[in-house]
């Protein structure tokens, strides 16, 4: 039990670290593009473009923790449980079950019409989130295994996941923004320049460059740290699952149901993608290991989260071993 | 200021430490203890969903299983006499009785495919079999809260607090005895342990 209170612990720390670590990318975008419009021999007196991406980057963290689990819940179409459905009210049931598991509150619980198995939650912690799962689990998973995912989203609730994962996504997304805005704008101040002729040196050449750079690598920076995140997430949620339910297996079991629906969950946009159980693109990336399927996954390979919740119930790690 | 003064400010210092030290780990433990007792209540609430669940079930399934009179019967004197219990132990046999009689009633159930057909008995069936698992998850929370209490209370120095201010201890659910394993049978009762 104590490395779960110190894990959370832990996580709201690194909360506190990738925020930083977002607001330097942030400022260090803005400093870039002051310098260049510096040494355009445009200056304002402060650093607009600074405070600008700054402004940008807390409303969009501002927002996502204020209604943005509302805005996730309604890009994947996701309804409220109707309990008179009989599935839905097993749903109903095995969510209440594992907030009793946990000793937290239950979360609000949402079904998504989609025949692919796929489950995620949201929210800004166990006082205010929301479970999501697709039409296609309720229909594929027996009770066991959709109680094991249920559990696995419910750590992520409990582990403080999904304010993390929120935050992280909306910086993710400004710095995105403010780079694309980068990209138009040099574009501008290139065609301005050649016009005015009022070359700012060697200074300016090298404001330049770094900004081309940043404006380059941002982006690209911040969905990598994004992805290292959500990936590191997915296999303490498998453990703490499986801590609630002691039954490590009914995930094994729902994981690989899950993985054999090779297709994408259509109904579940990419900004989605590192809050679901499993990848929503349908890729390949989480069937390989590798450096390279590490950086761009969201999602550990399946085929490493079974086999370690199989070894958690003393089993071979693929049920053909012996 | 001599030397006297020295190490009169130490002194102070490390009272004040101290000092904050015992409120900060009295506090814990105080949490902690209300924890245990809202684990607690937890397992109460589900016992009685129970309680008022069983009569509708007994009277959904009582036509289709005519032959299992006896079966019916036994269900419903063990959940009325779990509702009528006195104390803890008590209540903690009752309702072990209550999980027997019931789990047997689930059995015989199988053998009766039209009952599983019927769209009200599959539902309260299934609301009874989830009662049943939170009152399981329930007392498994409460384990965990309980065992995360007493060591709080057992380890150094946090036990110097907790025995100035006289903590308890709290039992867990546990299998007395090797016969009753197959059938988990709980004590549901808070008592300080012996040696606390």
């Amino acid at each position: 039990m104590t490395n779960l209170y110190e894990q959370q612990k832990r996580n709201i720390a690194n909360t506190r670290l990738f925020i930083t670590g977002f607001v330097l990318l942030l400022v260090f975008l803005g400093l870039s593009a002051d310098g260049m419009l510096y040494a355009g021999g445009f200056s304002p007196g402060l650093p607009i473009a600074t405070l600008g991406a700054l402004c940008v980057g807390g409303m969009s963290a501002w927002w996502s923790l204020h209604g943005g689990d509302r805005a996730v819940l309604e890009s994947t179409r996701a309804a409220p449980l109707d309990p008179s459905d009989p599935p839905q009210r097993v749903l109903d049931n095995v969510v209440e079950e594992m907030a009793i598991a946990s000793g937290l509150p239950k979360p609000a619980v949402y079904v998504i019409p989609d025949a692919d198995p796929n489950a995620f939650a949201t929210g800004t912690g166990p006082e205010k989130s929301s479970i999501a799962v697709t039409r296609g689990l309720l229909d594929k998973l027996d009770r066991d295994e959709l109680q094991a995912v249920v559990s696995h989203e419910m750590s992520h609730v409990r582990n403080f996941d999904v304010r993390l994962m929120t935050v992280v996504a909306a910086l993710a997304g400004a710095i995105l923004l403010l780079s694309d805005w980068g990209r138009r704008g040099f574009g501008w101040g290139l065609g301005r320049r050649r016009d005015s002729k009022a070359g700012g040196g060697i200074a300016g050449l090298l404001f330049a460059f770094v900004w081309i750079v940043s404006i380059l690598l941002a982006p690209f920076v911040a969905q990598l740290v994004a992805m290292a995140v959500s990936r590191q997430r997915e296999y303490l949620a498998d453990a703490s699952g499986a801590q609630l339910t002691r039954n490590p297996l009914a995930l094994a079991s729902a994981l690989e149901k899950i993985a054999a629906e090779k297709g994408p969950t259509p109904s579940i946009k990419q900004g989605v993608a590192h809050l679901c159980i499993e990848d929503p693109r349908g890729g390949t990336l989480e069937q390989k290991d590798g450096w390279f399927a590490n950086l761009f996954a969201t999602h550990p390979p399946m085929a490493k989260r079974i086999a370690l919740l199989r070894e958690m119930a003393y089993q071979p790690a693929s049920p053909t071993q012996k | 200021m001599g030397a006297i003064g020295g190490c009169l400010l130490i002194l102070v210092i490390g009272a004040i430490f101290c000092a904050i030290w015992a409120i900060w780990r009295y506090n814990g433990l105080i949490g902690l203890r209300n924890q245990v007792a809202n684990a607690w209540k937890q397992i109460d609430v589900q016992l009685k969903r129970r309680h008022d669940l069983i009569p509708n079930l007994v009277s959904a399934v009582k036509g289709e299983m005519q032959f299992e009179q006896d079966t019916l019967e036994k269900v419903i004197q063990a959940r009325n006499s779990a509702v009528a219990a006195r104390g803890v132990a008590d209540a903690a046999e009752k309702e072990n009785a209550l999980t027997q009689t019931l789990s047997r009633l689930f059995a015989l159930a199988e053998n009766y495919p039209q009952l599983k057909a019927n769209e009200s008995v599959r539902a309260l069936m299934e609301e009874l079999s989830s009662t049943e698992n939170r009152i399981g998850f329930a007392r498994q929370f409460y384990n965990d809260i309980a065992t995360r209490f007493n060591t709080a209370q057992q380890v150094f120095p946090d036990n110097l607090i907790a025995q100035t201010f006289k903590f308890q201890t709290v039992e867990l659910f546990e299998i007395k005895d090797a016969a009753e394993r197959a059938v988990p049978k709980v004590d549901l009762s808070i008592r300080p342990q012996p040696g606390a």
